[in-house]
């Protein structure tokens, strides 16, 4: 089927394009850094896939994960908190995040679009509040162990991309494997047959965006370990990037089809257009533009395909 | 007065059963009873309480006064899902099926079979082959042709997406098949097959509850017509010795029923 291996061949062809443009390209130290560059958005996208599935939309991860990053750099370093706990700390305010929203899509059946769009200016504002709009520096070695690198075949690679897969081969699992993920296919399919069969749809959409919270967490620890900061104004790009990526991976806005896999291809989409354009020396003006135009394509593709099924 | 005691040889039966909303009476005493493997047709106007009375039958409301009872046990129902536990299975006029889901999957929906051991009940892991291995053995019974379990119901044709519907609900019931106007959407040959499919559930031992608008179908399968006006059943007519004409008199109350 067109739907999953489409973005594939996308990929590939973007990698094959650059790798005419640059010679620096196809090497393994910047394929690495591609994956490096990936691995936040990556992780934001699997959540992001999660809550698309059930025919919703998170338009606040970027800005609970920044909440998320600035709570668990700040518990670590200002307020002396082991790291560990600083860090699940962070994980529970995501997490509660996640809670909120997706209570507010079952209990008070408020549109994901509306509910996110206010959680993403609260966890902002809450964000510059609790940060008074200052980068949290001067972390404790711990903090950023994901950042370090091991070497694979004279590459180094980071430990944070490891995670990063790990993640999605997780993901893939329970969705394709498990009656749990098939439910939430259901939900977002047809929602009145998921209640019908016995599904209780509103504590799997609940489910969805509690566990999209959390990996938003592990995102904001992954954003942590590559900067090595806590940075209130991380996640802006994130943010639509991560609903970029899952969109052109395949999985539809109208929820019920996609693939997890696939985000991940929609992420390294982007993350390779990003430095193909930056080692072509294009501005980052042009990587936005064109980011927003492969968005719309991929859209698009989504509706006319969905159009050519609908009997 | 002796405690409520079920007619003997009924597969269901309610009695008395009163539902009102607000000032308006759905149900005004309904009486019901349904044979074992026999295909009763309940048929009535609009507002005539035929929904209502499903509805109860199915768990999806709860009657405020009346008995229900199944194999002669009292029984009380408070969502669909405890109807569906007691083997009383329904399909809904629109299908309840997941259009990008398989047809194993959708067969399966809501209780999904696990691989034996570790893998399933650690690690939850479906055991997808089994599903669909049970789902053709299923629809190869019911004599529903289509291609592979694994391909989505959206590419099935109107009446195949009815066949799976069928066939979900004839794989779990254990007593009792409801089918809201399964042919309403169907053309003439896909109805055909249909009516073909509601036969072959009832002679695999099933009792089938079958709502219709459609009299032909009706007097062409029904053992029995249960005529619904006003909120009671006000006839129950055998479509052997009863016209289609003398049933729909009934049904509107041109007609006064037989004592």
């Amino acid at each position: 089927m067109l739907g999953t291996l489409g973005p594939l061949i996308a990929l590939v062809a973007a990698a094959a394009f650059f790798a005419t443009r640059s010679d620096r390209f196809l090497t393994g130290d910047n394929l690495s850094i591609v994956l490096q560059q990936v691995m936040v958005v990556g992780v934001i996208a699997i959540g992001q896939t999660l809550v698309i599935l059930t025919a919703g939309v998170d338009l606040s991860c970027g800005a609970v994960m920044a909440l998320g990053g600035i709570v668990m750099t700040k518990f670590a370093s200002e307020l002396g908190v082991p790291v560990p706990l600083a860090i699940a700390s962070g994980f529970v305010v995501t997490a509660l995040f996640g809670a909120i929203n997706g209570l507010l899509v079952t209990r008070v059946k408020l549109p994901p679009f509306i509910v996110t769009l206010g959680t993403l200016n609260i966890a902002f504002a809450v964000t510059q509040i609790y940060s008074s709009s200052q980068t949290v520096t001067e972390l404790p070695e711990t903090m950023h162990v994901l950042g370090g690198t091991f070497q694979l075949g004279g590459t180094s690679v980071v430990y944070g991309v490891v995670l990063m897969l790990t993640l999605y081969v997780v993901a893939w699992f329970v969705l394709r494997q498990t009656p749990a993920g098939r439910h939430v296919y259901a939900v977002g399919n047809n929602p009145e047959a998921a209640r019908l069969t016995g599904i209780a749809t509103g504590r799997v959409i609940l489910g969805v965006y509690v566990i999209a919270g959390m990996l938003y967490g592990i995102a904001a620890l992954l954003s942590v370990a590559r900067t090595g900061v806590g940075d209130p104004n991380a996640g802006q790009t994130e943010n639509l990037d991560a609903i970029t990526a899952v969109v052109l991976g395949g999985t539809s806005l109208f929820g019920g089809r996609g693939a997890v896999l696939g985000s991940l291809v929609g992420a390294l989409i982007v993350g390779v257009f990003r430095n193909g354009l930056t080692l072509m020396g294009v501005s980052s003006v042009y990587q936005i533009l064109i980011t927003g135009i492969l968005v719309i394509l991929a859209v698009a593709t989504d509706q006319l395909s969905r159009m050519g099924t609908r009997s | 007065m002796t405690a409520p005691r079920a007619t003997p040889n009924l597969v269901m039966e309610a009695r008395g059963l009163i539902k009102r909303y607000g000032h308006v009476t759905a149900l005004d005493h309904s009486d019901f009873e349904l044979r074992d493997r026999e295909i009763l047709a309940v048929i009535g106007d609009n507002g005539a309480g035929k929904s209502t009375l499903i509805k109860a039958l199915s768990g999806a409301i709860t009657p405020d006064a009346g008995e229900i009872f199944l194999d002669g046990e009292r029984v009380h129902f408070r969502t669909p899902m405890d109807a569906r536990r007691a083997g009383i299975e329904t399909v809904y006029q629109d299908l309840a099926i997941a259009p990008a889901l398989s047809i194993a999957e959708n067969l399966f929906l809501g209780r999904e079979l696990r691989r034996p051991g570790v893998f399933g009940r650690v690690l939850r892991m479906l055991d997808t082959q089994r599903m669909h291995d049970e789902s053709a053995t299923h629809l190869r019974e019911l004599n529903i042709a289509v291609g592979s379990t694994r391909q989505p119901v959206e590419t099935l044709s109107g009446g195949q997406r009815q066949g799976v519907a069928v066939a979900r609900s004839a794989a779990f019931a254990r007593h009792v098949v409801i089918m809201d106007e399964p042919t309403a959407a169907l053309g003439v040959k896909q109805s055909a097959t249909v009516l073909d499919l509601i036969r072959r559930v009832r002679d695999r031992g099933l009792s089938v509850v079958l709502i219709s608008h459609d009299m032909p179908h009706v007097f062409e399968i029904a053992d029995r017509i249960h005529v619904a006006r006003l909120g009671r059943r006000v006839a129950l007519l055998d479509p052997r010795t009863t016209s289609m004409s003398h049933a729909v008199g009934v049904m509107t109350g041109a007609i006064a029923p037989d004592p």
